[in-house]
């Protein structure tokens, strides 16, 4: 059957300006004639319209004085008065700490984990080893932060395995609780995270070299290359650009957090280099009702990684000889 | 020149050599610790008050596991898990195939519109607060729905089953319009049996995803009758975090019996994802390598 019947109708050039009007008409005549189809796209619509458009519309809450007793649309506007608070918020600042001391022992040691691990994995010559470490290493992605939490509490208490290991090597000649040691946050955090997630980091590298060309390798052999040298000058610049799209994405992230892990880890002792900038929004909107501070700290931030994705992006490709990878 | 060539296997060897037992080492950081909490889970009150092991407890026993089944709540948040996960995976995948199903025909009216809303979802969020204020005035607080309806959609799982579903012939859909089938009728009994492959990947990511999800119970449910396993667990946590805290040299008897039930809560929470785990690895890397595919 040919399809003529439901495509609308091209007999006149589609960049042909039209009368509004007309438009609106044929529009209607032809969603009607598509109904069946429409009927399939219309709740998604509705959707998007109600959980994502009208939450983004109620970002205006950021520039008001929103109360339980308001509505949104009934709460005054205060202009950027509350951004004006968060310029002088001690607490928001060092949240602000927080975050980025995490988020660059992340990006400084958890980003090149993923890739030297995949370069390992791939330089294994024996299949059923290689599948076994490939299980073994995805497992900890699909453990729950509450889980890896508890767990962690678990293996950091006074009574746990780190300090039945540490006292076991001599490191350390009584045990403490880590979690309580709010000087040691940060390596717990940024730590726990490579543990989890460093296996899974490697898919996308490893599906990357497998498309490398085994040719490469071979004329490297005869040309006498070492393992490493092969490495260096085959493997790694086939990955540029994969790499570098996974930098520019990480460094965008950088006022993100993981704020599953930080509500699960953190506690009286540890908060002041516990607290980061996600929970912070969650602790002033939730815990203190106060919508519209929150909501202006967390526009805020967004804004800020906006302008990084953007400059890290325009970096990158300059490195790249002048090719975005975005 | 021979010598050469030995000298770069003998090289070659090293780096095989140094290089697995790299790897070992790493699955050892990933497993021991692993180990270890099952381990404990299945250690008496006694033994884990005294710690002291890594490898093997020093007195086995199953009453951390009859604590947790003698608590009803548990049993109560199980359900909560199991049926979320299971409501919440079904009507995740039929609707985004549903909506992924029209948009993968590009006669469609409106599309390029459709099509732009929905990559703006995937850049721009409204964020905690403003959700919050939404699902509060949508009645969704405390309710199990809450867990549902928010969670019907991702526009990335749409492009996904678009792309699949571009994949079919269309002559498939041809021939059963020149019998006289509809849309619906063509996307329900033609379209969803061929695209189960790609249908079970985001159904297993999605179920990964409910199970862990706990944000969703922290934010909007505080009825206890509505607690995941998660949140169940994150209570334990807290509970025992604190008592540990205000006990520092105190009663360790029941900061035991706390850290055994956190214990033997983490392995049954974790157990359904571990049961999945070999089915979920079949689908993961082709749902990765799906999901790199461009519109």
């Amino acid at each position: 059957m040919n399809k003529t019947a439901v495509v609308p109708s091209t007999s006149m050039p589609p960049n042909a300006k039209k009368p509004m009007r007309q438009r609106i008409k044929e529009f209607v005549i032809d969603y009607k004639r598509q109904w069946e189809i429409q009927s399939m796209i219309l709740p998604g619509i509705i959707f998007m319209i109600i959980f994502c458009y009208i939450p983004i519309y109620g970002l205006t809450i950021a520039f008001k004085n929103y109360t339980v007793i308001d509505t949104l649309s009934s709460a005054p506007w205060v202009g950027l008065d509350n951004f004006k608070i968060i310029l002088s918020d001690e607490y928001f600042w060092d949240a602000v700490v927080n975050t980025l001391g995490i988020s660059f022992l992340k990006l400084g040691i958890g980003f090149i984990i993923p890739i030297i691990l995949a370069i390992m994995i791939y330089e294994l010559n024996m299949g059923r080893f290689k599948k076994f470490v490939q299980t073994i290493s995805y497992l900890p992605h699909f453990l729950s932060w509450i889980v890896l939490g508890g767990m962690l509490i678990t293996w950091f208490s006074t009574s746990g395995l780190f300090n039945e290991l540490l006292l076991n090597l001599g490191l350390i000649s009584k045990p403490s609780n880590i979690l309580l040691d709010s000087g040691k946050y940060w390596w717990i955090a940024t730590l726990s995270d490579i543990w989890k997630e460093a296996g899974w980091g490697t898919i996308l590298y490893l599906a990357i070299m497998s498309k490398i060309d085994p040719t490469y390798y071979e004329a490297a052999k005869i040309d006498g290359a070492s393992r490493l040298r092969q490495i260096w000058n085959i493997t790694l610049p086939n990955m540029k650009s994969i790499i570098s799209l996974n930098l520019i994405l990480t460094v965008s992230g950088l006022l993100g957090s993981n704020l599953d892990q930080t509500l699960v880890l953190m506690n009286s002792q540890n908060r002041a280099r516990a607290e980061v900038i996600n929970s912070y929004v969650y602790r002033m909107g939730m815990t203190q009702g106060d919508f519209s501070y929150a909501t202006a700290v967390g526009l805020g931030v967004s804004i800020v990684s906006v302008i990084l994705l953007v400059t890290a992006n325009k970096i990158t490709s300059k490195l790249n000889d002048n090719q975005s990878v975005l | 020149m021979n010598r050469k060539v030995v000298k770069e296997d003998i090289d070659s060897r090293i780096f095989d050599a140094v290089n697995m037992v790299l790897l070992v080492i790493f699955m050892v950081i990933i497993l021991v610790p692993l180990w270890n909490v099952i381990i404990s889970s299945l250690s008496s009150g006694k033994a884990l008050a005294e710690g002291g092991f890594i490898f093997w407890s020093k007195e086995f026993s199953l009453e951390n596991y009859r604590a947790v089944f003698n608590d009803s709540s548990i049993g109560q948040s199980f359900l909560v898990s199991i049926s979320k996960t299971f409501v919440g995976v079904f009507t995740h995948v039929f609707f985004c195939a549903m909506i992924g199903y029209g948009l993968s025909k590009r006669y469609i009216r409106g599309r390029k519109l459709y099509v732009a809303m929905g990559v703006i979802t995937m850049f721009f969020s409204g964020g905690m607060i403003p959700t919050y204020l939404l699902i509060k005035s949508l009645g969704l607080l405390n309710s199990f729905w809450v867990y549902i309806i928010p969670a019907l959609f991702s526009y990335y799982d749409v492009v996904i089953l678009m792309n699949f579903f571009r994949n079919v012939p269309d002559s498939l859909e041809e021939s059963a319009k020149i019998d006289g089938a509809g849309d619906w009728h063509i996307f329900l009994k033609i379209f969803i049996p061929l695209s189960m492959p790609a249908m079970a990947t985001i159904a297993l990511f999605n179920g990964v995803g409910q199970w862990n999800d706990f944000m969703t119970t922290k934010l909007y449910i505080t009825n206890q009758a509505l607690y995941p396993l998660q949140m169940k667990l994150y209570e334990i946590i807290v509970q025992s975090q604190t008592q540990s805290m205000q006990n520092i040299g105190g009663s360790a008897v029941i900061e035991t019996t706390t850290k055994g039930v956190q214990l033997a809560t983490i392995v049954i929470t974790t157990l359904p994802i571990v049961a999945m785990y070999p089915v979920l690895q079949r689908y993961f890397i082709s749902g990765m390598m799906m999901g790199a595919v461009k519109e």
